[in-house]
């Protein structure tokens, strides 16, 4: 592919080299896939992000938000992706269907193994929750006393969320570090399905 | 001697390193630069933050670096030893690449980074690059920082990027003083 890029065409302006350039939806989505970093690397990434966000705003619900901002733009990159080497060109319309995708391919494509649970609240029919018993964000990570309510993975809750959102199923994600035995990082991602959501997800069962 | 700088280097990638997928890390970087254009109004304060991040990244970062490659200091005898192993086992386990070192001496090198991670699926508007914004700033700042644990003031600038437009993307470093070692006061 590189190959076509170099031969022929010689100009003297870069935007015009740039523009002859292959643009990235034309270059082939596996070129990288499989690709690995260090972990620490990412580790050191997020630190700073989340040091960044903190500087800039004043509350840990400010921050978590800040934080979801952040992953909301990375998820709507993976889902992409993901749904691109599943070659599965539909959209998914069941709430289901989409949880078990970010249950199952999500999780695997950020962090090499599928989540620990999907469960479905019992009190409240919009609610569903994924559990990881060890999220890889929050590996190295302490959070202090005075910031007990603090999850890093608000991070995560906005990749759901832009899922969520790019398969029309619009959610209110968080995420909320619900400690057990053995598991101090243990979090769970709270979904609060959109009313008009259930809505939609009522219809579809009686026409069926 | 550079052969066992390259050897080290996918020795403690293969055998000390965890990972992580790199597409989610290079979004991640790439959510974070747009994060930075929104919240600062040019891109030179963009630039000067992403330094800012990856010289905090760097001087955190060598300490792991030391603790699991083992160099001790008699290995960097001179800053081309420095740029050898910086490229080939710095690089190498952090990134899983290993940049070409072109022209190294005693006070300055350059580094070429073929295949920079961080360009996957990114394209500069012509806004940014008119605008002067180096996509991988953080690479100055971090090298910067982590040299500077290691008693190397250094400066660090881009010479070309891909992203750009130009046909490599390379940085140099340029030695600036080998920093004194002091003794804190009151300390034997």
């Amino acid at each position: 592919m590189s190959s076509g890029r170099n031969s022929g065409l010689t100009t003297d302006s870069k935007l015009a080299r740039k523009a002859a350039t292959p643009s990235s939806l034309e270059k082939n989505i596996n070129r990288k896939r499989g690709g690995e970093v260090s972990l620490n690397s990412f580790a050191f990434l997020f630190s700073e992000i989340i040091l960044y966000s903190q500087n800039r705003v004043l509350g840990i619900q400010d921050l978590e938000q800040k934080l979801g901002e952040i992953g909301y733009r990375v998820g709507i990159r993976v889902y992409e992706l993901t749904m691109l080497r599943e070659r599965v060109i539909k959209r998914e319309t069941r709430v289901i269907n989409v949880l078990l995708y970010i249950n199952s391919v999500v999780w695997k494509f950020l962090f090499g193994k599928p989540a620990d649970s999907l469960e479905k609240s019992t009190e409240n029919k919009d609610e569903y929750m994924i559990t990881d018993n060890e999220p890889l964000l929050s590996k190295f990570i302490s959070v202090p006393k005075e910031m007990a309510s603090f999850s890093p993975c608000s991070f995560v809750a906005g990749i759901v969320e832009a899922i969520l959102d790019s398969c029309q199923c619009p959610a209110r994600v968080t995420a909320h570090t619900v400690p057990v035995d053995g598991k101090p990082h243990r979090t769970v991602i709270l979904m609060k399905i959109d009313k008009s959501v259930l809505a939609r997800e009522e219809r579809l069962d009686t026409s069926k | 001697m550079a052969k066992n700088f390259r050897s080290l280097g996918e020795d403690v990638w293969k055998t000390r390193i965890e990972r992580i997928n790199l597409e989610f890390f290079v979004f991640t970087y790439g959510s974070l630069v747009v994060q930075l254009i929104k919240d600062f109004e040019d891109f030179d304060s963009v630039n000067k933050q992403l330094d800012k991040i990856g010289y905090n990244m760097g001087v955190r970062l060598i300490d792991d670096f030391l603790a699991r490659t083992h160099i001790k200091s008699p290995t960097c005898r001179d800053f081309k030893a420095v740029a050898e192993i910086l490229a080939k086992v710095g690089f190498k386990m952090y990134l899983n690449i290993v940049p070409t070192v072109l022209s190294s001496d005693n006070s300055k090198c350059v580094l070429q980074i073929d295949d920079n991670p961080f360009d996957l699926n990114v394209e500069l508007s012509p806004e940014m690059i008119a605008g002067g914004l180096w996509y991988s700033n953080f690479y100055c700042g971090l090298i910067r920082g982590a040299l500077e644990m290691v008693q190397l003031s250094v400066n660090v600038t881009f010479l070309s990027d891909v992203l750009r437009g130009d046909d490599t993307t390379s940085l140099q470093i340029d030695l600036l003083k080998v920093i004194d070692e002091q003794v804190p006061e009151g300390d034997e």
